[in-house]
């Protein structure tokens, strides 16, 4: 259960024919179940491309393709995250992760029949990212760490077929980050939807995907594609491992090419 | 620390004891400068005009309460949905904006002559003065509710193929109702301003009606009852409101800031 995504010579602007150029002629494809990596330095187009793929916004030039079919307004059935939990304060945690249940067809109609169900559901996979029996309590009784756990299970309870995650793992401490890296290893691994993650930090895109994509300063252009064959599953322990640091120093390379330029 | 229980509450008590601290003060001023009833009548005299004219003071203040309460009550829906329209949708809201704004600038006093003309004299103008002047700060708060909604959680809700109207009732109105509730205590004392405005210019009845008459009667004490009414009135309204905002909106108010 996944979908394919394809960006085809996209183009996108802000504020109009005259505004500033966000994106150049990027082109990616990601493949069904298959989990990509956009880095690049800051500023360079990346959270436009996501919204792009999310239909979120249009592109000025080009195509965007998500299931076969041409993006014309917000796709139905994305999970998003971003580095910002963006929690409902006056819902408690779990009526926080049954959110996208009330939304998403056909889960709606049945929501109110069956919100005990949806409630367990939503309480198992709490406990999968470590939240088990904090589900009563408000986001803002939470860490900022526990409210990101949180906001994962909201990005993922409706089973979505497409998960964008737009630096979700960038405000975390470092033990932390490890930790939802395997989680969102592990429920790919089992679900095997497309994932398509946004991020600077070259340790986690080499960790978790299976492609990285590398863009420019702005106007964002894609520099190079790399593919990350790893086997899988990965143990956090290759992280440090002479191939794994070899990865990341040639992406860091890229990267560095791509600010000296800018 | 065993002397807690024995220990004041300072905090508790305070607002009885500067209430208390300000009628003392006025109480020896008066008696120290010697200033007669008619000019500024002490504390124990207003006392003693309430008890006089109780009747009187009673069946007023009922009316303006009833009055104010009326008008408040039209001003709390009708600004309710205002704002929810204002807050849907970008061209309504730039459309409504001028308007809204230059209405609110009329001095609402000058307003009542018309109501009159249309309504006659009595609880209709003032009924409508009540919640042509509270109206506004609840428009303005529900709209800023709707128009403060985090792009980003729009982003989420519109990527799981959430409606406007979805996003409204899940995040929109559940986000504006700390504003609303905020607005509400600004919007009650408004129109107790505007229903005693109305009596004043034109009424047979409220406290602003009885107060115009004891002052042409030369009743000052009466005048400065009829004031107290009001402020009794309008404390009870606030509290009210202050407590409702409470018990609906706990998640908003969780900042230790203002304790």
């Amino acid at each position: 259960m996944s979908v394919p995504i394809t960006l085809a010579d996209v183009s996108h602007r802000y504020g109009g024919a005259s505004g500033t150029l966000a994106l150049d002629g990027c082109s990616i494809s990601v493949r069904p179940g298959e989990f990509a990596a956009v880095v690049g330095p800051s500023g360079c187009g990346k959270s436009t491309l996501m919204k792009l793929a999310t239909g979120l916004q249009f592109p000025f030039k080009g195509t965007v393709t998500v299931a076969g079919s041409r993006v014309e307004k917000p796709v139905t059935m994305a999970g998003m995250a971003f580095q910002n939990p963006t929690m409902l304060p006056w819902r408690t945690t779990l009526e926080n992760v049954l959110l996208p249940l009330e939304i998403v067809r056909p889960h709606r109609q049945r929501f109110r029949a069956e919100k005990a169900a949806f409630a367990a559901k939503a309480e198992e996979l709490l406990s999968v990212v470590g939240l088990k029996g904090f589900g009563a309590k408000f986001p803002w009784q939470l860490s900022g760490g526990m409210q990101q756990r949180a906001s994962l299970c909201r990005a993922l309870i409706h089973e979505p077929e497409l998960l964008m995650l737009d630096e979700p793992f960038g405000a975390l401490d470092a033990f932390t980050r490890e930790e939802l890296w395997c989680v969102i290893r592990d429920l790919q691994q089992a679900r095997k939807f497309t994932v398509v993650l946004v991020t600077h930090d070259l340790r986690e895109a080499v960790f978790l995907a299976d492609r990285i994509f590398v863009m420019s300063a702005r106007p964002g252009r894609i520099l190079a594609e790399r593919t990350v064959s790893f086997p899988r599953p990965r143990d956090i322990g290759i992280t440090y491992t002479p191939e794994f640091m070899a990865v990341v120093q040639e992406l860091r390379g890229h990267i560095s090419e791509a600010r000296a330029a800018a | 620390m065993t002397t807690a229980a024995a220990r004041i509450d300072w905090i508790r008590l305070s607002p009885w004891l500067y209430t208390i601290g300000l009628f003392v003060l006025w109480e020896a001023a008066v008696l120290v400068l010697g200033l007669p009833p008619f000019i500024l009548p002490a504390p124990t005299t207003i006392v003693a005009a309430m008890v006089e004219f109780w009747p009187a003071i009673w069946k007023n203040g009922l009316q303006t309460l009833f009055t104010t309460l009326l008008g408040f009550a039209f001003a709390v829906v009708g600004g309710l949905a205002l704002g929810l329209l204002v807050g849907w949708s970008r061209t309504i809201y730039a459309g409504l904006h001028p308007l809204m704004i230059g209405f609110n600038s009329i001095p609402k006093v000058a307003v009542v002559p018309i109501l009159v003309l249309w309504f006659g004299i009595g609880t209709v103008p003032a009924v409508i003065t009540a919640f042509l002047i509270s109206f506004f700060p609840v428009v303005v708060n529900v709209a800023t509710g709707l128009a403060t909604i985090e792009p980003e959680t729009e982003d989420v809700l519109k990527a799981l193929g959430a409606s406007k109207m979805d996003i409204m009732l899940k995040v929109g109105i559940p986000r504006a109702l700390p504003y609303f509730f905020g607005s509400l205590k600004v919007a009650i004392t408004l129109a107790f301003v505007g229903s005693v405005i109305a009596e004043t210019v034109a009424a047979n009845s409220g406290v602003g009606h009885m107060m115009l008459t004891a002052q042409s009667n030369f009743q000052v004490p009466l005048v400065f009852a009829g004031l107290v009414t009001l402020a009794v009135e309008g404390i009870v309204a606030y509290a009210l409101m202050a407590w409702v905002e409470k018990r609906m909106t706990g998640w908003a108010h969780r900042s230790g800031f203002a304790q």
